[in-house]
This record gives C-alpha cells, sequence and structure tokens, in this order.
C-alpha cells in the first residue's frame, strides 16, 4: 500500500530523512513516532506530494509519488485524506462549507448529494451542531475534527494524520484517537499517523517505527515498542531524561 | 581573511539576492498568468465580488478624501502662479489633464497598495504558514484558481472604478479652490477642464482618460498578482507574513512608478495624438 525506499531529504545542510526506508500494509494503522522536528511531518509531506525528496522512491497506492504529473497528482490526491496538525480549516468558509469543499472542485460529484454527505461526515465526528460555525468559533479539538471531517468527505483509501492530538486535553485527545480507531474498523482505511503521545500511539497503533536521525530505527507492534531494549527507543517511550536522546540533543545543540 | 565575509562572499551574496530576485518575478509571473487563466475558466463571482466590497468600496472613502484634497493642493499651488500670469483660467486644464493622466491612477494605486495588496498578502501568507494552502493542495482546490483570480478580478475592477471616482472628485476639488481662491467661477472651471478631455480619439473617450484608466488597470492587476505570490510565498510564522507584505508593498510601488512611466511614455511619446 505504501512503499518508501531509500528516500533522503535535506533541508540546507541538515538531513532530514537519511535513506530512509518503510513499509505501511493494506488497512493498518502504522504510527511514526520521533522527537520534535525528526522529519515525521516531512514523511507525511513526502507521501502526498506536498514535498519532493532529494533521492529514493515513495510509492503511495502504486504510484510513485514524486514522479506524478501535476494532473496526476490531483487526481491521485482524491483518494487521499491528511490532517492537518491545525485542522488548516479555511477562516472565511463556515464549518460545513470547508467540508463541501472538495466536493464541490470535484465537477463529477453529483451536486444534489453534497448536503448530505457533509451533513453524515459532520455527524460521524460529532460536529453535526457546529456545521453553520466559522472555524474561529470552534475550539481547537472541534477544528480538528472539521479538518477531519474535510478530510473523510472524499472517502479516502489512505488516511494520513500529522500530530492529530498534539495541543489538546487528554479526554479530547482520546475522543480523536477513538475516531481514527472506528474509521479504521468501518472503512478499512490505511492510515499512518505522525505523534510523541505515546499513550495515543499504543491506543490507535497495529504498529509502530521509531524514526530517528533520519532512518527508522526500530518497527514492531505496540507491545513490542513498549519492551524494546533500543536504549533510544526505550528513553523515548519512558520520556525519561537521561539517555541516548538527550546526549544527542546537547551535541546539536553545541554544532 | 575568511573568504566566506570577505570580496567573495559579497560577490555570493549579490549572485544570491539576484536569483532570488529573478525566482520571484518568474514565480510571481506565472501566477499571474495562471490566476488570469482561471478567472476565465471558472470565475469564482461571488468571492470577486465580496473582494471587491472588501477592497474596493472600503476604500472609496480614503481615494476620495485623498483626491480632493489633492486637487485642491494643484489648483491652489499653479492657479496663483497661472493668476500673477493673467492665465488663471487654465488651471481646469491643468487640474484636468493632470490627474487624467497621473495624479488620478498612481493615487489610486498607492492607495491601493496601502489597503488592499497589503491585506492580499497577509491574508494569504497567514494561510501558507498556517498550512491552509497545503490543505487546500492536498483537497486537490487549487491555490491559482481560489485564492489568486479572484483577487485578481476584484483589484483590476476595482482600480479602474477607484480611478475614474478619483479623477472625478480631484477635478471637483480644483474647482472649489479656483472658485474661492482664484475668483474663477465654477463654471467656467469646468468648461476649460471638459474641454481638454472633449478629444474623441478612442471611442466616446479622449485620450487622456482612456490611457489613464488602462494605465491603473494593468497597475491593478499586476499589484494583485504580487500580493499573492508574497503571500503564497510566505514562511516562518508570522515573521514571514510581515516579510511578505512588506516584500509586497514595496515592490507594488516600485511597479507602479514603472509601469506609470513606460505607460505614459507609451502613450504620449511613442504614439503621440
Amino acid at each position: 500500500m505504501i512503499h518508501v525506499e531509500g528516500v533522503t531529504k535535506t533541508y540546507g545542510s541538515k538531513v532530514v530523512l537519511d535513506n530512509l526506508d518503510l513499509d505501511v500494509q493494506d488497512g493498518e494503522t502504522f504510527v511514526v513516532i520521533g522527537k520534535s522536528g525528526s522529519g515525521k511531518s516531512t514523511l507525511l509531506r513526502l507521501m502526498i506530494g506536498l514535498t519532493k525528496p532529494d533521492s529514493g522512491r515513495v510509492v503511495v497506492l502504486t504510484k510513485n509519488v514524486p514522479r506524478l504529473s501535476r494532473k496526476r497528482l490531483r487526481r491521485f490526491r482524491t483518494k487521499m485524506g491528511y490532517l492537518f496538525q491545525s485542522g488548516a480549516l479555511v477562516n472565511w468558509l463556515t464549518l460545513a462549507q470547508n467540508v463541501a469543499l472538495p466536493l464541490l472542485e470535484n465537477p463529477n460529484f453529483p451536486r444534489k448529494r453534497i448536503d448530505a454527505k457533509v451533513m453524515e461526515v459532520l455527524y460521524r465526528v460529532g460536529l453535526y451542531d457546529a456545521a453553520h460555525l466559522m472555524p474561529d468559533q470552534l475550539s481547537g479539538g472541534m477544528r480538528k475534527r472539521g479538518g477531519l471531517a474535510r478530510s473523510l468527505v472524499t472517502d479516502p483509501q489512505v488516511m494520513l494524520y500529522d500530530e492529530p492530538t498534539t495541543g489538546l486535553d487528554p479526554v479530547t485527545a482520546h475522543a480523536i484517537d477513538q475516531l481514527i480507531i472506528d474509521l479504521n474498523r468501518r472503512t478499512g482505511v490505511t492510515s499512518v499517523v505522525v505523534s510523541h503521545d505515546m499513550e495515543g500511539a499504543f491506543r490507535v497503533a497495529d504498529r509502530i517505527a521509531m524514526l530517528y536521525r533520519g532512518r527508522i530505527i526500530a518497527t514492531g507492534t505496540p507491545d513490542e515498542i513498549r519492551l524494546s531494549a533500543d536504549p533510544v527507543v526505550h528513553q523515548f517511550v519512558t520520556g525519561s531524561l537521561e539517555g541516548p536522546l538527550a546526549e544527542f540533543a546537547q551535541k546539536e545543540e553545541k554544532s | 581573511m575568511n573568504a566566506a565575509n570577505g570580496p567573495l562572499g559579497a560577490v555570493a551574496g549579490l549572485g544570491r539576492a539576484v536569483a532570488e530576485l529573478f525566482d520571484r518575478a518568474g514565480y510571481t509571473i506565472v501566477l499571474l498568468v495562471r490566476g488570469t487563466g482561471w478567472a476565465f475558466r471558472k470565475p469564482r463571482w461571488r468571492m470577486t465580488f465580496s473582494l471587491m466590497y472588501d477592497g474596493g468600496i472600503q476604500s472609496l472613502p480614503v481615494v476620495a478624501i485623498v483626491a480632493l484634497f489633492a486637487g485642491m493642493i494643484i489648483s491652489l499651488q499653479t492657479g496663483i502662479f497661472l493668476d500673477q500670469l493673467g492665465q488663471g483660467e487654465t488651471v481646469g486644464r491643468i487640474v484636468a489633464q493632470t490627474f487624467a493622466r497621473e495624479f488620478g491612477p498612481f493615487m489610486t494605486c498607492i492607495i491601493l497598495v496601502g489597503t488592499v495588496v497589503s491585506a492580499y498578502a497577509a491574508e494569504i501568507g497567514t494561510m501558507a504558514v498556517s498550512e491552509e494552502v497545503s490543505a487546500l493542495e492536498v483537497l486537490s482546490v487549487r491555490p491559482a484558481s481560489y485564492l489568486v483570480a479572484p483577487r485578481i478580478v476584484a483589484l483590476t475592477v476595482m482600480t479602474f472604478f477607484l480611478t475614474v471616482v478619483a479623477d472625478i472628485i480631484g477635478v471637483i476639488g480644483g474647482g472649489l479652490v479656483a472658485m474661492n481662491q482664484i475668483g474663477l467661477p465654477m463654471d467656467r472651471y469646468l468648461e476649460n477642464a471638459l474641454d481638454t478631455l472633449s478629444g474623441r480619439e478612442w471611442g466616446y473617450l479622449p485620450k487622456d482618460v482612456y490611457a489613464g484608466l488602462m494605465k491603473a488597470s494593468f497597475t491593478g492587476w499586476v499589484m494583485a498578482g504580487v500580493g499573492c505570490a508574497q503571500g503564497l510565498q510566505a514562511r516562518g510564522g508570522a515573521l514571514g507574513v510581515g516579510r511578505a507584505v512588506r516584500t509586497a508593498v514595496i515592490t507594488s510601488i516600485v511597479l507602479t512608478l514603472i509601469i506609470s512611466y513606460n505607460f505614459s511614455w507609451v502613450a504620449y511619446q511613442a504614439f503621440p495624438s
């Protein structure tokens, strides 16, 4: 379903992804964990063609994404959903108008079905009564759920979640995690979640991968990651202040 | 001496700046062409009218006040001098020609740079740094069609109409001063003003008027592209948005002057009446 092979991505002199390999199976929820700034979001942006790698292949739904023409990339993206950290709702449209936007821009979707489809998706994310509100009238959690509804309205085959629970209170974060689980169970959608919220990662993941210094250093089920003997993974999972992650951060600060 | 800080470093820095300038200019031109194309292929009337109201109608009071006082100042400065030479009656011609040819379009464009172009750069820049533009791309919504095209149409049209307003109010302002300070009757002033603009060189409009309006609309079209391009290229949070707005304003003012001169040269030097 998703195959990342030998991908390198640099920003200036900083190597963000270093010859990275990754495979995500059909229908699974795959969580990528790692420190802030470790390249998790870049990985997602590569999968949907918002960023191009310096080298390597990113194959999603049998398409080599970096090689797609603009036209084919647009068609490819209609099968993809992407939840941005902030929800990224257009601020002059109501929530319902935001959710309707991808359908209105798709000339093949029947106009008569748009309202019903929008309200159905808003109902699924628990925002049925907030359809008429503007984005600045919504709380952080509601904006994320609104962004999720907008991604789901096109019935994507692959969902990419960029830090879906960052900045949310534990209850709202749990609710978002539950939405991700329900969506996966109900539709069988393949999901890639990037996060540094370990509690959420263990809750939603079928498999977890740890990204460190531009590479995947460990992959496994939540239990395997929780019990990992790798010192980096162990430190990240436990949140300990001492260990290789702290030493690496100190070296980076000095350089 | 460290090469990076010495003459070689300065040359490298200059080279980077020139390359970035061409890169940004190229991006703006491509965006303008694409946005204009989408304005015809997929017009978004509701958003366009909303932008025309926000940018154009709300700028109207500023344009009117500035035009009124500018007309009064031109009339006062030239009128006193011309009156001393016994040519006081020609003040209407001078005010009308100054406004139609140069001052109306220039003044309107400069005001719109401050009120509308800066707003375009700030709005789209904020969308870019908060990932809303990326979200549109992911949803297969083209920013050139959804964000840029309506703004290009709105500013091009509104620059035209606001210039008409500026021309009319400027001439009236000049007339009020001519009447009160020089003692020239309003009917004589307007007669002279209209007489100088009464050539029938292109359709029903005299050259001074249509050349000025074409210049204003063209400048509005370019300024819209500059504002949108700077906004779309904004990176790095609030600082990046501020930088985008500042660059959009400076670039638009410089381009307004360049376009103004070149349009005048083409209209009155290359193709004189």
